[in-house]
């Protein structure tokens, strides 16, 4: 084990330790684990397991049920692209090939440089403003080729 | 020197077409002018195709500009915008924009016309009102009133409301919960994200009221992941609430108990149907539970449990403030009160429209929409979300009201509709159903899990031609399998869209 891995170890069992006595901790601790940690990594499974007093199946059940949590490290930013149907009826479609096409990497990727993680995303609350994007937490709306061009310049 | 009130949304719309840049762009040019402006970041009116919509206050009138980019702010103040002068982008008095005039704001009565984050300005304009008079009631006559009041589950199921408050109220526990789903996940939809972001303090007061009435000291309101400035912005709605007594131990001195708790979610569509959702805020996967026992009765952690949408909630406090009688003056048949339509995807005036029930689908569709955006024949509506039906244009006159739309198989839901222009491929909106259903259920029954999957791929072998009859036939066979056999809305409504496009579409 390295040291930085094993900082991060010690730093989850803190977060896990400081939520565990809240109702329904889980997802709270899931949380501030991928938001510390930048995803939920495998070896915080037995920790958060050991904290709550839950099985690891349990705990690994429910980080691999919510497309929100990653278990492996993502790009420097992830681009969410809608894929939903307010976005489908403003060219939605297109726009998704060509942020494949553009990365060059398929849904749930990454950049070969690290750069930038690609994920789908079922509707940003953006839906008058369609298409739309996400760049890590900052929305774009009306987003075409171009624009998206100069969003990840 | 007079300081001029500029206001410039910060809801997250506005900021995905600009907003940022074009209030950092009215700050430097007025320091660059040597001029006194105060910017305040409201949250949206909601008239997307005219965001970033900044406004002036002159007198007492707020005039609107719109839409303005960064590039535009110089041009502003050259014509003297502080003043309401006249400008290309000039659109008049806010209030007299006839799209917004038309409206009967109700539940949205202060969005994007207070600063969200100010809990003095919701009180200037009418807030807390609700919940003074819910604390002169008792919990039975607040429940009254809100049955009274007519008001159904926003959310899409269109239960009374009240009717579940009583059970909650009738039900004997030591601890019961208010739980306010705010997981909005239909495309076509962002009500619940405005309120949220624009004004929180509204969702704040309802949720107290329905606390106070039924018992509960307890309540959460689970966000999803993807409405991050939601999140952070009701987030401190809740510590201001609790740092005024709003919400605590003392709630505005009555010496009763209420606390609110933020819980975000993690990107599962089904956490938005209400078991799923508690079971999400027990920490577990968001599998759907059986029923019964109702949530009212054993609901979140096993105890008697209200769980609303956003905008249920969100009406309460002008229910309260006003009387039921008031509110169930708007309306028509059964659906009474103000439904908040979304127009959204291929449309040139999309937005909020808050209107009492009973206004066609094609008033929306053009005399607020205009039309599509891209100027070409409207060809189908999706209406409630992605389990919602595609209606044909010989339905356009069906009025919004839950059992009109019902009687031509579709659904007002959470009022979010979906506009698609006719270069829509609408075998491929049939598939896409069937495939966000795959990759959104939850797994606990079949019709659901596999139907959806075997659903796209009898579609797929319809399109390709192969076999046509006899798949289509296969096809309405496992759409009535997953109606009436799914344990949840998810596989027992995503049929509705296939089907609508087999129906009218073919």
């Amino acid at each position: 084990m390295s040291q930085a891995e094993s900082h991060h170890d010690a730093e989850i069992r803190q977060l896990a330790e400081a939520r565990a006595a809240e109702a329904g901790a889980l997802l709270p601790i899931l949380h501030a684990i991928q938001d510390r940690v930048g995803y939920v990594p495998e070896r915080a499974v037995p920790i958060v397991a050991e904290v709550l007093n839950l099985s690891r199946a349990e705990v690994h059940g429910v980080v691999t049920f919510y497309h929100f949590f990653r278990t492996k490290p993502p790009g420097k930013q992830t681009l969410y692209v809608c894929r939903a149907e307010a976005c489908q009826s403003m060219g939605a479609r297109a726009l998704e090939s060509y942020a494949r096409k553009k990365l060059g990497v398929d849904f749930h990727e990454t950049t070969a440089d690290g750069r930038f993680s690609l994920e789908p995303v079922y509707c940003l609350g953006n839906c008058a403003c369609s298409p739309a994007v996400m760049v890590d937490e900052t929305v774009y709306g009306r987003v075409t080729p171009q624009r998206l061009d100069e969003i990840l310049a | 020197m007079a300081t001029t009130k500029v206001f410039v949304p910060s809801d997250t719309s506005a900021r995905s077409l600009g907003a940022d840049a074009v209030a950092t762009a009215v700050a430097a040019e007025a320091n660059r002018r040597g001029l006194s402006v105060e910017i305040v970041r409201n949250g949206s009116r909601g008239l997307y195709w005219l965001e970033p919509l900044v406004e002036v206050l002159v007198g007492s009138e707020r005039h609107a500009y719109g839409p303005v980019t960064a590039r535009d702010v110089a041009s502003l103040f050259e014509a003297d915008f502080l003043a309401g002068a006249e400008h290309a982008l000039a659109l008049g008095p806010t209030e007299s924009i006839q799209y917004l005039k038309k409206q009967t704001r109700l539940t949205f009565a202060r969005v994007g016309i207070i600063d969200p984050t100010s809990l003095d300005d919701y009180r200037a304009h009418g807030g807390y009102r609700g919940l003074a008079n819910a604390l002169k009631l008792t919990g039975e006559q607040v429940v009254a009133t809100v049955t009274d009041s007519g008001l159904r589950g926003r959310g899409g199921a269109a239960f009374p409301t009240g009717i579940k408050w009583k059970t909650v109220l009738g039900a004997q526990a030591d601890q019961k919960y208010i739980v306010c789903n705010a997981d909005e996940g239909d495309s076509g939809t962002f009500a619940d994200r405005m309120i949220l972001e624009s004004d929180p303090f509204v969702l704040v007061e309802g949720m107290t009221i329905a606390g106070l009435a039924v018992g509960a000291t307890k309540g959460f309101v689970y966000i999803r992941a993807e409405y991050p400035q939601a999140i952070r912005t009701m987030r401190a709605a809740v510590e201001r609430a609790t740092a005024s007594g709003l919400l605590g131990n003392d709630v505005l001195g009555s010496g009763r108990a209420f606390d609110l708790e933020v819980r975000e979610a993690a990107g599962a569509y089904i956490c938005g149907e209400e078991t799923s959702l508690l079971e999400s805020l027990e920490g577990k996967r968001g599998v759907v539970r059986y029923r019964p026992p109702l949530p009212a009765i054993k609901g979140l952690f096993g105890k008697p449990t209200v769980i609303n949408n956003v905008l249920s909630l969100s009406s309460v406090p002008v229910i309260l403030d006003k009387g039921a009688e008031f509110y169930k003056n708007f309306g028509t048949g059964r659906s009474r009160g103000t439904i908040t339509i979304q127009l959204a995807g291929n449309i040139k005036q999309g937005g909020l429209i808050e209107l009492g029930f009973g206004t066609s689908l094609r008033e929306i569709l053009y005399d607020f929409g205009g039309g599509s955006a891209t100027g070409k024949p409207i060809r189908a509506v999706q209406a409630g979300g992605p389990l919602g039906a595609y209606m044909h244009p010989k339905h356009f006159d069906t009025p919004f009201d839950y059992e009109q739309f019902a009687a031509v198989g579709a659904m007002v839901g959470h009022g979010g509709l979906v506009v698609f222009d006719d270069s829509v491929d609408m075998g491929e909106q049939a598939r896409f159903a069937m495939e966000f259903c795959a990759v959104e259920s939850c797994g606990k029954c079949t019709p659901c899990r596999i139907g959806a999957v075997r659903g796209v791929e009898v579609i797929d072998r319809i399109r390709s031609g192969d076999n046509e009859t006899a798949n289509v036939a296969l096809l309405r066979d496992l759409c009535d399998t997953m109606v009436t056999g799914s344990l949840c809305a998810l596989g027992g409504m995503a049929p509705f869209p296939v089907l609508s496009v087999l129906n009218h579409f073919p």
